[in-house]
């Protein structure tokens, strides 16, 4: 990759070839279907190409690639989370990130920022010494560190007395992260289309065929298509698509909303996130600061954006960072999160025997789009849940085994 | 935002009230008599209706009395509010 600008920079011609082959005609079946052509799903079909030799494989997208939630959410990467099936979960995802722009030979402007999760009351202290706890016993870099600590991480941090919550201490996790969230779709798209993946847009799915257990084909608005196994990765529609397909999911639909500042110079480093005050701030390469808070509190499905939000956001933001009070906003949006009763998503295996989902996703399924690509692809390609995912089953409901990671969610909800 | 209806204060706006989840789940007489699978329903499924919605809500900041409302998940539109073990007045639906 790194001569590749080099060479384009040489060429008699640009754009010197289109970023992703021209669209083929959709074959009337296929090995594997991937409905939703987000970041998980173009994962998983690069994936099963990649590692598994399935190349009879179609991602079908109804509107375009990294149209939804991958489009939409605010692009930070951790592992910090509470349990150890999360924490081990998200640190593969951390290994398979720091290589990712080699891997996809595509700039995923993937970088290490440092993570700090403020802690405004004696409680979030307990959690946040608990997390800090499990995740370096699961070898993740997380330390619970104290206000001096914080005024050198994070200079620009208001760790005044006089504010309405003032700031006690906090979670550091040092290899917290952004990346282009873009780009991770068309990395994936590429490097799956270049392995000889279909991938369909504008392909809305509107029917699941079952025939004695199994699914047989999808009927879509460009017909139906025949497969040998499906999985679903369409994150704020997984309860009717799952419906097609005979499949009841514990998943309620609430919005989130985020928005950004105009560009300015680079003011701040790390990302900074208080559960408390329902803020999450860093700033873009670009010099945008994006922002985000609480989800909505009632469900929606749609992606509406609330002058309630925007107040609250930003009385929040300006207690943390008073200098920030000149700041315009540019952009506001929302996405519908698909929220489980656990905080935690669902993955793997469902009663029918060659169907697959890949839905929860909340507001935690950016910084996982390599890891559940790589382990979901595995599960559908030998048929079996991986160690990995097992937590993740979509009967730990009916087993009572929730995995509880609420404590550990950035947003507030 | 929402101008919701209190069956006994009138229209308010959203920011009085608390969402409370689906309506009209009841809780099984018998929980000793149900399987795991179908405890586990009671508990955790719920319908995510995309369209008309019952679901409760209650004034947290002023009557403090909670009751029902149908709206629509995707315009937002409220039907109707009604008070609790009213049977609703809107059909259709999930």
């Amino acid at each position: 990759m790194p001569l590749t600008l080099l060479k384009y920079g040489l060429r008699c011609s640009y754009p010197s070839r289109p970023f992703l082959p021209d669209e083929r005609e959709a074959k009337s079946t296929y090995d594997v279907v991937v409905i939703g052509g987000g970041g998980h799903g173009l994962a998983i079909a690069y994936y099963l190409a990649q590692d598994h030799g399935i190349r009879d494989v179609a991602v079908i997208e109804r509107g375009y690639l990294g149209g939804g939630n991958t489009a939409r959410n605010t692009a930070i990467i951790r592992a910090n989370y509470l349990t150890p099936e999360g924490v081990a979960f998200y640190r593969e995802s951390m290994e398979l990130w720091r290589d990712l722009s080699n891997v996809l030979d595509i700039n995923l402007m993937y970088s290490e920022r440092g993570h700090l999760t403020l802690a405004h009351t004696d409680a979030a202290i307990r959690t946040m010494r608990w997390r800090a706890e499990v995740n370096k016993h699961l070898g993740v870099e997380s330390e619970f560190v104290g206000l001096d600590d914080l005024a050198t991480l994070c200079p620009e941090l208001n760790l005044s007395r006089s504010v309405r919550f003032p700031i006690l201490a906090a979670l550091y996790h040092p290899t917290g992260a952004t990346a282009r969230h873009d780009a991770v779709a068309w990395g994936y798209a590429r490097a799956a289309a270049n392995r000889g993946v279909h991938i369909l847009q504008e392909t809305e799915v509107t029917g699941i065929v079952r025939e004695g257990g199994r699914v047989i084909a999808v009927e879509t608005n460009r017909g139906r298509i025949g497969c040998g196994r499906a999985v679903q990765a369409v994150a704020g529609t997984s309860v009717q698509v799952g419906a097609m397909a005979g499949l009841r999911l514990p998943i309620q639909p609430y919005p989130l909303q985020a928005c950004v500042s105009v560009p300015v110079k680079p003011v701040l480093d790390p990302i900074v996130v208080s559960g408390s005050l329902h803020v999450y701030i860093w700033q873009s390469q670009r010099g945008e600061l994006v922002m985000g808070g609480a989800t909505d509190p009632y469900p929606l499905h749609g992606t509406r954006a609330t002058l309630d939000f925007k107040e609250s956001l930003t009385m929040h933001i300006l207690e943390l960072f008073p200098f920030l009070a000149e700041a315009r906003l540019m952009r506001q949006w929302a996405g519908v999160t698909d929220m489980t009763a656990d905080f935690a998503p669902i993955m793997g295996l469902t009663p029918l025997a060659n169907y697959f989902v890949d839905a929860g996703w909340g507001t935690w399924g950016f910084k996982a789009t390599p890891v559940a690509g790589k382990r979901m692809a595995e599960c559908i390609a030998t048929g079996r849940q991986p160690d990995i995912l097992k937590p993740f089953h979509l009967e730990r409901f009916r087993d009572f085994r929730l995995l509880g990671e609420k404590g550990a969610a950035s947003v507030g909800h | 935002m929402l101008l919701i209806h209190c069956p006994w204060c009138g229209p308010r706006d959203e920011i009085e009230f608390k969402y409370g989840g689906e309506a009209h789940i009841t809780r099984p007489t018998e929980p000793d008599a149900l399987s795991d699978t179908e405890w586990a329903d009671y508990l955790f499924m719920r319908t995510n209706a995309k369209g008309l919605h019952r679901e409760r809500w209650v004034h947290s900041a002023g009557c403090r009395r909670w009751f029902n409302v149908a709206r629509d998940t995707v315009t937002n539109e409220i039907f109707a509010s009604y008070k609790m073990g009213e049977k609703p007045p809107v059909e259709g639906g999930s």
